[in-house]
């Protein structure tokens, strides 16, 4: 029987490879339509076999269960027809496992079709959202250029009306110098013409005879002072000099002595603020002493103070340019730590608002530092209490190891201790291994997952493959086809068939097995061949019948060989032993 | 209270009294009547040639001129000596003005055209001329005590002055002044500083000391129209200039420098200053008064009864805006005054012409804004005391004090229009005048007192 599982293989196989030959056979036309809607719906697969055809079913089966890479369904070694029913199960456990996981790998694809589908309208809308806002702010962007250009425009023109306005300023001043010189010019002309006439006036009064001035007296009356009117000398003219510069002195007189006296006022005013200054700052810096932040510096600066303060009880009535420099530094000097003073104050009342009631800086000060004492000592307290505790219970502690109790009742009360504690451990373990456990769980499934995902890709791939080989199968070798004694029925039936692309893929498919029943004795000699000849011829063929879609064949049986690469390899090890 | 004298006839508003507050002289027409202060009865008249254009009473009250400027004749008259007479004439250089020297004993008379000034001695009946006076706004002052005259000169086309001592007309000093064109000079109480300023063409004020040094120089701004009027302040520590620019300047006396400035707003927003706004009312007319008598005299019937409102600020002033292409707009500050103790500005802006300001001068602040229901004619400082009288061309008095505003009705027959008003020098009495009549007002000093 070897023989006759060869026979019915080998066509097979051949069938597979270079059924683009044999499947274009009229006679089997009819049965090849008839037969495809069978393949295509599972559910009729039984009148897929029928009595007369199990040898074929059963090789066309194997063969498409070696295609996908897993076991035989029978073997010829076994040298039995009856099936191998253990083998077959496998296969068609198999196969519904292989099924299952395409199922799942597509539904895996779709949602993620859908998520990407979902992902790429979400892409979408944001990009044209983005797309607009780029419009948009390319718009806004050339409308502030656009304003900024009007802006720039009108600034010039502004700049432009400036200048001209300037040069017309500066024009009109010109003018008005210009007339006002003119008009002066003029003024003086007139002038003199107006003092010719004056004196030609006087001239002509003075000559006229009939109407002079005169005075008229009955008698002179003595001076008011009834003193007698004086010559005209040099001693008097020095005397109303003399007169003159004593006026002039004695109002510099009075305003010397307002000034001393505006003067003293302001002395007094400001030895009083002296006065004053000096008791704050003194207070201020007795408090400063007992307090504990007082650095060298405050203290150089009180003992300078000293001096001025003591300088400035003597410089009360010295008027000298230097003391009065003095004084008023001395003065500045302590305004100005006045006002640091009370600057510091204001901050201080900032800082402390309990303080803020205290209106006496000296209490402010006093009540500051006792609080903060009042608050060190009783946190010291608290600390030595606290070490008391601890103290007495270290004690008892060591009273309580070191006590004299008998053995039993320790151990006993150590073993409780240790049962305590195991139980306790042993809680946390089985939480833990729980805890372990889910996690194996979860890791598992993500394994899982992850080789579903790899495995419906391999289908997905596979599927891809297959209908790529398909489409490649419609498209090719009917043009090129080798066997001359159907060239010009091919050719006819490549005419009719290109049209119905996908479904004479499919066809094609299941010309095979029907090709076996005519030309079977043709390929005898072959059929001694091993698989791997059979392969190696399969190979051969599409290098040698085609040229252009060669690209495409040998990428899908790269991709065959790559998927199920092992399952080959083994399956041709095997053949080439049994040879 | 206050009391009015009967009604006395007067011509061309002259009515002065003398110096030391005993007499009062009026002219009336070509006739000079001098009346006792306190009981008013005539003690002298006298007859002049013409009808007098000015009258002025010599510094000891002993004397009186009576200039015709028409007829350039000065006539003198004796109050001790009543036949006692004197006559000056200019001749035909013509008379333009005449007034006494500080020492009673000189009359300065200008003639026509500012071609010279004769000063006639009634001493000696000696005549001396000084050439080249120049006209303007204010070109002779004299000190306040008497001694000095500063004159003011053009010669060449340039400004000069000459001091004199009054005593012999010695020329103490002649000096160039940096002026364009000088509209005015005047002492300082003191005598000491000689404040001079350039016409309005030009913002400049300059101070002389006694010997003819410049002391300093100020100047607001430029191009527009500037100084108007200047006042020394009677302490002599302060000089007013009130200018075109609707403000005054408050110089100090040490630095020379600007040390305060007073506008003039139209808007009150000053919420210190008590603004008086006086408010008018009509009386109702009885039936009875409307008898053909009252109208022909027009006593009452004419007159309204008016009284001081305070008005809360902001406060609108009533503004004429001046004509820009005529001369001399009526616009800007021509009447500063203060009062006798230096506390109180007075002032008036030429386009708020109803308007008196009163200025506190130790807060520096405005004190209080007087807002007449007219315009006002003539205001003046009690010499004792600060208090400020005003009348507005009808017949009320006002007077303001720091104490409150009042307006006063002349209860004279035949309505009495206030045209202006004279202080006596004791600040007791009021000397009111009509266009042709005048009337004393008297202050009830016991109750003041009181």
């Amino acid at each position: 029987m070897p023989e006759s599982s060869l026979d019915n293989f080998s066509p097979e196989v051949k069938d597979t490879g270079t059924g683009s030959v044999e499947c274009r056979a009229p006679p089997l036309r009819q049965f090849n339509q008839s037969l495809l809607p069978l393949h295509r719906s599972s559910h009729m697969l039984s009148s897929f076999c029928t009595e007369h055809n199990v040898q074929e079913c059963r090789s066309h089966i194997n063969q498409e269960v070696s295609t996908l890479g897993l076991p035989p369904v029978w073997t010829e070694s076994a040298g039995s027809t009856d099936m191998n029913v253990v083998a077959v199960l496998n296969c068609m456990y198999d196969l519904i496992q292989l099924h299952r996981r395409n199922l799942r790998t597509v539904e895996n694809m779709e949602i993620e079709q859908l998520k990407c589908s979902s992902n790429l309208d979400y892409l979408q809308l944001t990009s044209t959202r983005l797309k607009e806002q780029l419009e948009q702010s390319k718009r806004e962007n050339t409308a502030i250029l656009e304003r900024e250009r009007q802006l720039q425009l009108k600034m010039k023109s502004l700049q432009n009306c400036l200048k001209n306005e300037k040069e017309e300023v500066q024009r009109l001043q010109n003018i008005i110098a210009s007339r006002a010189s003119q008009y002066n010019h003029e003024m003086k002309r007139k002038e003199r013409e107006f003092n010719k006439l004056k004196e030609r006036l006087n001239q002509l009064l003075v000559d006229k005879k009939e109407k002079k001035q005169a005075i008229d007296v009955l008698n002179n009356i003595g001076r008011a002072d009834g003193k007698r009117s004086l010559w005209k000398t040099e001693k008097t003219e020095a005397k109303h000099e003399g007169e003159m510069y004593k006026t002039l002195l004695s109002d510099y007189d009075t305003r010397q002595k307002e000034l001393l006296l505006e003067n003293a006022e302001l002395n007094k005013v400001l030895q009083q603020m002296k006065k004053d200054m000096v008791t704050i700052l003194s207070s201020r810096k007795s408090t400063l002493k007992s307090g504990k932040h007082q650095d060298d510096c405050i203290q150089a600066d009180s003992e300078e103070d000293e001096e001025v303060f003591d300088f400035g009880k003597e410089s009360v009535d010295q008027y000298c340019v230097h003391a009065r420099e003095k004084l008023t530094y001395s003065i500045r000097l302590q305004w100005r730590r006045l006002k640091s003073h009370v600057e510091r104050l204001d901050s201080q009342d900032v800082c402390s608002a309990s303080l803020v009631q205290m209106g006496d800086i000296r209490s402010t000060d006093a009540v500051s530092r006792k609080t903060h004492e009042e608050e060190m000592e009783r946190l010291k307290e608290e600390i030595q209490q606290c070490k008391d505790f601890i103290q007495t219970q270290q004690q008892l502690l060591h009273q309580q190891l070191s006590s004299p109790c008998d053995e039993e009742t320790s151990s006993l009360l150590s073993d409780c201790y240790m049962l305590q504690e195991k139980e306790r451990l042993r809680e946390e373990w089985e939480t833990f291994e729980e805890q372990r456990k889910i996690f194996e769980r979860e890791r598992r499934n993500f394994t899982e997952a992850a080789i579903r995902l790899s495995h419906e890709r391999k289908a997905f791939e596979d599927d891809r493959a297959m209908w790529l080989k398909h489409q490649f199968l419609n498209m090719s070798p009917f043009s090129e086809s080798k066997k001359p004694p159907m060239s010009k029925s091919k050719s006819a039936y490549v005419l009719s068939d290109t049209k119905a692309s996908a479904a004479s893929a499919q066809r094609r498919l299941i010309k095979c097995p029907s090709e076996t029943t005519s030309p079977s004795s043709r390929f005898v000699p072959h059929k001694s061949k091993s698989t791997a000849d059979l392969y190696h011829t399969l190979c051969l063929i599409p290098e040698n019948s085609l040229t252009k879609p060669k690209r495409k064949t040998e990428r899908v049986i790269e991709s065959s060989i790559f998927l199920n690469g092992n399952v080959a390899v083994q399956h041709k090890n095997r053949n080439d032993s049994e040879d | 209270m206050m009391n009015f004298s009967e009604v006395f006839k007067q011509s061309n508003q002259l009515c002065k009294v003398s110096p030391d507050g005993k007499y009062l002289a009026t002219c009336v027409q070509y006739r000079l009547v001098v009346r006792d202060m306190s009981t008013l009865q005539i003690l002298q008249l006298y007859t002049c040639l013409d009808q007098i254009s000015h009258m002025e009473w010599s510094s000891d009250s002993l004397l009186i001129l009576c200039a015709m400027y028409k007829r350039g004749i000065v006539q003198v008259w004796s109050l001790e000596q009543p036949d006692w007479h004197c006559k000056i004439d200019e001749g035909s250089i013509g008379l333009l003005s005449s007034r006494w020297s500080p020492d009673g004993r000189h009359i300065l008379n200008t003639t026509e055209f500012h071609l010279r000034v004769t000063v006639w001695s009634l001493c000696t009946k000696a005549v001396s001329f000084i050439k080249y006076p120049k006209a303007c706004q204010k070109g002779i002052d004299f000190s306040r005590d008497g001694c000095y005259m500063a004159l003011a000169e053009r010669r060449d086309c340039k400004d000069y002055i000459s001091v004199f001592v009054c005593d012999d007309w010695h020329l103490l000093r002649h000096f160039e002044t940096e002026t364009q064109d000088l509209a005015g000079l005047e002492w300082s109480p003191n005598g000491c500083v000689l404040a001079v300023w350039d016409s309005c063409l030009e913002y400049k004020v300059l101070m002389y000391s006694l010997d003819g040094r410049l002391l300093s120089t100020y100047s607001a701004y430029e191009w527009s129209l500037g100084v108007k009027s200047v006042t020394w302040s009677p302490s002599s520590q302060l000089l007013a200039i009130g200018s075109y620019d609707e403000k005054v300047r408050i110089l100090n006396h040490i630095t020379w420098k600007k040390i305060m400035q007073f506008e003039h707003p139209a808007t009150i927003n000053n919420t210190k200053a008590v603004v008086y706004k006086e408010v008018e009312r009509r009386p109702a007319v009885g039936s009875d008064d409307l008898s053909l008598h009252n109208i022909s005299i027009g006593t009452t019937l004419f007159n309204t009864q008016s009284k001081y409102e305070i008005c809360p600020p902001p406060v609108q002033i009533s503004v004429t805006k001046p004509d820009a292409d005529r001369a001399n707009p009526k616009i800007g500050v021509a009447a500063l005054s203060f009062s006798s103790n230096s506390r109180y500005l007075a002032t008036k802006n030429d386009n708020m012409a109803s308007a008196v300001w009163v200025w506190d001068m130790q807060k520096m602040t405005l004190e209080a804004v007087l807002e007449q229901s007219s315009a006002v004619r003539c205001f003046q400082w009690d010499p004792r005391r600060p208090r400020l009288a005003l009348c507005t061309g009808n017949s009320k008095l006002y007077l303001w004090s720091p104490a409150g505003c009042v307006s006063v009705q002349v209860p004279t027959e035949g309505g009495f229009q206030v045209h202006s008003l004279t202080w006596h020098c004791s600040g007791d009495s009021l000397i009111l005048l009509s266009k042709e009549q005048l009337c004393l007002c008297y202050m009830d000093t016991e109750q003041e007192e009181k």
